[in-house]
């Protein structure tokens, strides 16, 4: 089980790999999900420049170590990975990464589903978007 | 004896700071928090609130060296 709040470019499927690589899990694995987040050019009918995000440092990572720690409860699973960007970003930019392992499919499909829905309700971070003239908090997540 | 007090996106640029500190003698609750901190601002209705980086309601109470944190709804992910 691992957090990590990243300020700078991330590769998600490089960072899986190495994760997977280096993990105590080798060979009890039946079923891997995913999630990649990344950064649209556009949001709400606008050209969208760039992405300034912002966390809580403290709060962020204790919110995440604590929905990960709920999933591992509800769900077995072997093990979860969430990886996310802070900072200035691009379009294009992977934003955020969760990945689940476990030995059927369906614990993992579950376990990733509920840490991505609780990550974008409750996890403390904020957009800020740059438009082609001026900037704004994006207000509420889709 | 003091409470340190956070504001994060939108709200800290509402409020006008990133910090305060409030004297915890005259503050029993996260509502008197905001309104030290802030020289009595109307709590935007959907503001986010913790104590010691666990989610709060307005009305939890607060004690000398605890950390209150305001923030808008997350848009993380």
């Amino acid at each position: 089980m691992l957090i990590e709040i990243k300020d700078a470019p991330f590769e998600p499927y490089q960072r899986l790999l190495e994760y997977q690589s280096e993990a105590g899990f080798a060979g009890k694995y039946g079923a891997t999900a995913v999630f990649v987040g990344s950064m649209r050019e556009f949001n709400q009918g606008d050209d969208v420049k760039g992405m300034l995000l912002e966390h809580y440092p403290g709060m962020t990572e204790k919110y995440l170590q604590k929905i990960s720690e709920e999933a591992a409860k509800k769900w077995d699973i072997l093990d979860s990975l969430i990886v996310h960007r802070i900072g200035e970003m691009l379009p294009n930019d992977p934003i955020v990464l969760v990945a689940v392992w476990s030995a059927h499919r369906a614990e993992a499909f579950d376990a990733s589903r509920y840490l991505m829905e609780e990550l974008k309700s409750r996890a403390p971070f904020w957009k800020k978007e740059s438009l082609t003239e001026d900037s704004r908090w994006v207000e509420k997540n889709t | 004896m003091t409470i340190k007090v956070k504001f994060f996106a939108s709200l800290r640029e509402h409020v006008g700071h990133a910090d305060a500190e409030v004297a915890e003698n005259l503050v029993k609750t996260v509502a008197d928090v905001w309104m030290k901190a802030t020289n009595d601002m109307v709590l935007p209705e959907n503001t986010l609130m913790a104590v010691n980086m666990e989610y709060v309601e307005a009305t939890h109470g607060v004690k000398a060296d605890d950390e209150v944190a305001f923030f808008p709804p997350v848009t993380g992910g």
